[in-house]
This record gives C-alpha cells, structure tokens and sequence, in this order.
C-alpha cells in the first residue's frame, strides 16, 4: 500500500490518465477510443472526477450567491444530497452494462463505469468558476448564469453519449436507441427497487406487530 | 448476549427520542400573531394590535340590540353602524379612547318621494360636505341625505340597455369621493362597479375584473353541445365584495368568490387597487400573493382559501384585509409584503364568529362581526407602532429614523422579515451598501441585494480604477516585451550580416 504510493511511476500514470480526460473533452471520439482501446484512462482518475463532481455539487451550495440558490438548512440531508448524484450514476451504469452486454457492447462494466466518469469532467471545470462568478453578478446578470449552468449539463451529457458509442464500438444510431433504452432501464430498476423496499418493510412491520401482539400476551 | 439486547433497546430509545421531540416541539401553540416568512413558514410575530375593548349592544346602551349587522364606517370622529336587523344606522363618537357613545339612531328620514325608512340597508358612506349615502338593498336605491336626515338626492338602477330589465337593484356596498360621485356594488350586476355622477346620473360600470377561466374547461366547452353549454357556468367576471375609498380617492376592492385552487396559484386576485380608470395598480412585489392564508387545508374546521369581506387601508399606504373564513386580520404594506397576520375564529376577545366589516381610525381598528352583534375596537401595540413609525419615516426620506426604528422592531422580534430588508433599504439610501447586502442577504431581498451590489461594485471598481489598469497594463505588456524581445533576439541569430561573419 505505502509502496503503491510513493511509486513515481505510479503517480505519472495517475496525472496523465487524469489530464486524459481534458482531452477527451476536446477530442470526444478520438479520446473515448483511447480510453479503454489504448488503456489510457484509469479508475483513480475517474474516481477522483466523480469525487470532484460530487465535492462541487456540495460547495455550490454554501457558497453560490443566494440569487440563484436558496437552501432550506433545516430539511437538508448531506447525504441524501449525494445519493441523489451516485445512485442515478450507479443504476445509469447497471442498467447501461446489463443491456449492451446483451446486445454486442464490447464495454465491460468498469468501463462504462470510468467512461461515464471522465464525460462527467465538464461539471466540475464549468461550475466551479461559475460558482465564484455568482458572487459578481446582480440579478439582470443572472441569465449568464443560467445559460453557461445549462451548458455544463448539455456539455456532460453529449460527452456520455459519445463515450458508450466508443466504448461499445456502436454506431451513433444504436448508441442513441440504447442510451434510451437504459434510461428505462433505469426507470425499472427503480420501480423495482421501491417494490422490493415496500414489501420489506411490510414484512418487518409484521413480524414486529406479531412481536407486539406476543408480548401483550405474556 | 443480554447486553447485545441491552444496547438495541437503547438505540431504539434514541431513535424513538429523535422521533419524537421534533414532533412534540411542532405541536407548541402558535401565537396569536404571526407572519410568513421567505420560505412560506409561518413565524411567530409580537402582537401589532390587541384588543382594547369589545362593544355588544349592552355596552352602547342600546334599547333594542343589534341585529345582524352588516356595515361599519368611520369618518372623522365619527362611527356608524348599520344594524341591517333592525333596519337603522346608529351613529357613535367617541368621547374617550376607550368608550363609544350612541348620538343618535337614523331609521327615518325627511322628505323624498318613496318611503322614508330604510329597507335592509347594507352599507353607509359619508362625503366630505357631511352628507350621508346609504345603501337602501330592500328599497332599491341608494339615498343621500344631509346631516340633518333632509332628504337629497336618490340613485336607482342605472338605466343601461345591458342590464336585464327584469333585475332587481340591490346595492350592497358603496364608496363615495370628494365630489361626491359614487361608486356602488349591487348583487347580480358583475360588470364592476355602478357608477354615478354627483347629480345621481349613471356614467358606466368601472373595473370588472378580466375574465379568468382554465383550460380544461375551455376544451369542455368547445366539444359540448348547445344543451350542455348551457348547463355549463358561463365564464364571468367575479363581483366584488366590498370596496374601500382610500385617502388618495383609489378604491380598494375585495373578494372572496374565486376557485381556490385559483387563488392559490395567483391567477385570481382577491385584492384589487383601482384608479379612477377602473384598472388595478395594486404592487405585488411581495414573496407571495396577496391571499391571506397561504395554507387552505383543512384546521379547526374551516378550510379553503381565505374569504376577505372588507378592507381598510392606512394613510401609510398599509391595507388591512378581513378574512370572514377564519376570522383574521391581515396587513400588508404599499409594496404587497404582510405586515402581521392575527385573529380567528372563536369566542374570545380578539377573535370572531363572522365579521363581516372593518374600518380604521387613526391606526385603530374597528371590527364588526355579524353573529356577535359586537364591534371589536383594536389598538397598536408599541411593536406595531415601531413598525409603522419605521415605514412612516422611510416614506417622508428620513432613513436614519427609519432605521433606527427597524432597528428597535428587529430587537423585539429577530425573525421579523421586513425589519431586516427596511434596515437594508433604509441604509442603501444612505449610500451604505455593503451593509446594506448584508441584511438583504439574510432575508433573500434579491432584487434590493443587486441594487446595492450594483453601487458597491461600481464604488469599488472606481476607488481600485489604479490597481486594476496597473494589473491590466502589466497582464498586457509584459508578455509583449518578452514577446518584443524573442523576437528580436532571433532576428540577431539568424541576420544574413552575422551569417557571413560566421562563415
């Protein structure tokens, strides 16, 4: 473990597999290829973006200017908060994987994992600047605001598509019917989720009121 | 083992105490004053008024007792209340702060051609000459007397061609400006307001409110049949329920009849400023509508959206509201922010069965309320007359004073919204605005924050004008010398005069 991280050679890779992803920002198609043709990209680097999108997403709420984000404190929940980024990225790459697997997608579930990831770059580079311009700005300036927030997410969004045709090796038509595609997916697995929660809670309420009925007995 | 059970019951306490003390905090008692703040939560305010003394028919030495009264005015010193019941108007003044005094009981008057009593009168008005309006339902006309009850002058059904000339005239409410022309409501009539010149001649209906309807039912309506159509509510104007002349001569106009879910949504307004145009110049740059209540659910067995009868507005541009749904009093100030919510439905001092008419004198309230037969006399507290001294100060431009005075509300009640954005305002027009940003940040005054923002910024920018053009200067030239000198560094490598030196 120590070794692992005073290993130079270790650390060069890691900085240049996370300067990769500014190049697959410019170079989609080019970019997404290399990274898992190429092996150019590695998880660390796509754990560290998701961790930087997830770390932002939290900062633009205290410090983006109360004109454009008001928090109600009080029914906050941290965590909840970063569920809400992490669970649809987790059901977007099962759901992503479990269909392409089936159909001829030549990505494997990490990759999806680490594509999705590296296309997630433009959130962090783009919000973070606009988070401390907020501050400058009066509310006739808000639609600045407004128009560069949507490009970051328009942004983020295009680089994933272009990342599953790459990684996939699909055509773009295919790549845009399965992107649809696994948002149902997505859809399902949620519904099938809360099924799944609400019939075990059922459950446990009845053996606790079964519990409850024991001891008024005794 | 035993110990592992121990410990889960004890977590399970824990989870049952987080449960549970939030739960028992929610259910404290509210105040009897309260606000909402810029979430839409309701907070607890130090009471703007109390109730100072209650008037039943026995405390007004009245002979035979109120019955079912509908209207109440104040003017001047002057106090009348028209006890609809017993077909009269009882006139009052008030000799003290706290008593009122019977002066004499109108239910006849001298002269005129139709009968000389009143009829189910509704509603009493008194212009600037001193001469009475009184909205005669049952008689169907509107009679102006002088003071001394001689008979004037009588307004009848207008005669317009739109009118159906089987509907019977039945004013229900008036106002009347200083050159005595009148503004009249009158049941089945929702074109607005009836309108007359001094000399009783009709001149048109003003101020009918647009025409809202939904979609949905536009759709309905479209697919329908002549016969279901007909069956269909047509899509009118609402009428008012009441008016109020302000001191500026604009009326304020009430209602309580639209959808709720209308109300709520703010595509029906319930509070109406006309001007003698007939159109709305009510501000709304308040967080939210001008509603009342902004929860409708159902409480204490009422629900729905609040029911405004009456209104009366302040000569510091604040108007109050009066809810007959649940019973309370509602102020909001010239921009459409509340001011204090109060009241209720009950039987205690300070709260109503059905009131069903408002009127102010000086900064007291009185309240009339049906079922109780009694007028409910309402003085400021010190919180409220901190709030309206602050907002007093501000309009005539001494903003030291008025933040001053905000300064002192904020000391009494620290979750006072307005307190924080009049000290904010008070202080951008005293040119200090990074204070300023301050406190309109606390309370998410964007609009004021920008104003501020905007001037700090320009100050800013023009006090630091030396450092940024230094910065620029240097960001711009810098790279430019060195540029400059590269190049002229590589003119020298390869010049064709060293080249052949070289050689």
């Amino acid at each position: 473990m120590l070794e692992a991280l005073t290993n130079k050679e270790k650390w060069n890779e890691y900085w240049r597999s996370l300067k990769f992803s500014l190049y697959c920002m410019t170079h989609p198609i080019d970019g997404y290829w290399d990274l898992t043709h190429e092996k150019r990209g590695t998880m660390a680097a796509a754990n560290t973006i998701l961790f930087l999108t997830v770390l932002i997403r939290l900062l633009k709420l205290r410090f983006t200017s109360f004109i454009f984000i008001q928090v109600y404190w009080e029914e906050l929940n941290i965590f909840l908060y970063i569920a809400s980024i992490l669970f649809p990225l987790a059901l977007w790459v099962v759901g992503n994987w479990g269909l392409t697997t089936l159909f001829d997608g030549k990505g494997r579930l990490g990759q999806v994992y680490m594509a999705t990831c590296y296309a997630l770059v433009p959130y962090p580079l783009i919000q973070f600047p606009l988070m401390i311009f907020s501050n400058f700005v009066t509310v006739d300036e808000a639609e600045f605001y407004a128009v560069l927030s949507a490009i970051s997410l328009i942004y983020a969004a295009c680089l994933i598509l272009f990342a599953m045709g790459q990684i996939h090796e699909f055509s773009f038509g295919k790549t845009l019917l399965f992107t649809v595609f696994s948002l149902f997916a997505m859809l399902v697995m949620v519904f099938i989720l809360m099924l799944f929660f609400s019939m075990i809670s059922q459950g446990v309420a009845y053996f606790i009121s079964l519990g409850k009925e024991l001891l008024f007995r005794m | 083992m035993k110990r592992r059970v121990t410990r889960f019951l004890a977590s399970l306490g824990v989870v049952a105490m987080v449960l549970l003390v939030p739960m028992s905090a929610a259910a404290q008692e509210r105040s009897y004053t309260y606000i909402y703040d810029w979430w839409g939560d309701v907070q607890d305010a130090p009471d703007s008024y109390t109730v100072s003394r209650v008037f039943t028919s026995t405390d007004l030495g009245l002979d035979v007792n109120l019955k079912s009264p509908q209207g109440l005015t104040v003017c001047g010193e002057r106090l009348f209340i028209v006890d609809t019941g017993n077909n009269r108007i009882i006139e009052l003044s008030r000799p003290t702060p706290q008593t009122l005094q019977v002066e004499r009981i109108i239910d006849s008057f001298n002269g005129g051609s139709g009968p000389n009593t009143f009829s189910n009168p509704l509603d009493i008005q008194v212009s600037e000459d001193g001469n009475l309006f009184i909205c005669d339902n049952g008689n169907a006309r509107i009679v102006k007397l002088d003071n001394d009850l001689n008979f004037l002058e009588e307004f009848t059904k207008p005669n317009d061609s739109s009118l159906d000339p089987g509907l019977i005239f039945q004013p229900t409410k008036l106002a009347v400006d200083t050159a005595e022309r009148v503004y009249c409501l009158a049941s089945g009539i929702n074109k607005g307001m009836v309108k007359y010149e001094a000399d009783g001649e009709f001149s048109g209906f003003v101020g009918a409110t647009p025409v809202t309807y939904n979609f949905m039912d536009y759709l309905w309506k479209k697919f329908a049949t002549q016969e279901q159509r007909a069956q269909m509510q047509n899509f009118v104007p609402t009428q008012y329920d009441n008016i109020y002349m302000d001191y500026e001569g604009f009326i304020y106009a009430v209602t309580g009849t639209p959808d709720q879910l209308d109300i709520k949504n703010g595509s029906a307004d319930v509070v109406r400023k006309l001007n003698l145009m007939g159109s709305d110049i009510l501000v709304r740059n308040g967080e939210w509508y001008i509603i009342g209540d902004l929860y409708m659910g159902n409480g204490g067995g009422y629900e729905g959206a609040s029911y405004f009868a009456d209104v009366t507005c302040f000569d510091n541009d604040i108007y109050v509201c009066l809810d007959r749904n649940r019973g309370r009093l509602f102020g909001y100030d010239d921009q459409g922010n509340m001011v204090y919510a109060f009241g209720g439905n009950g039987n205690m001092d300070g709260y109503f069965r059905r009131p069903v008419a408002i009127d102010h004198m000086g900064y007291d309230l009185f309240v009339l309320d049906e079922l109780d037969c009694a007028v409910t006399l309402f003085t400021v507290t010190e919180f409220g007359q901190l709030v309206y001294q602050a907002i007093d100060e501000f309009d005539l431009g001494n903003y030291e004073a008025s933040e001053a005075s905000w300064r002192q509300v904020m000391a009494l009640d620290g979750n006072y919204d307005l307190a924080y954005i009049g000290i904010g305002r008070a202080l951008l027009r005293q040119e200090q605005y990074r204070e300023a940003m301050d406190y309109f940040e606390v309370k998410y005054d964007d609009e004021n924050y920008s104003k501020a923002y905007k001037q700090y910024r320009k100050q800013w920018v023009e006090e630091h004008i030396k450092v940024i053009v230094a910065v620029i200067l240097i960001l711009v030239i810098v790279p430019l010398i060195i540029g400059r000198y590269r190049a002229i560094k590589e003119e020298f490598k390869t010049a064709e005069v060293f080249r052949y030196y070289k050689k």
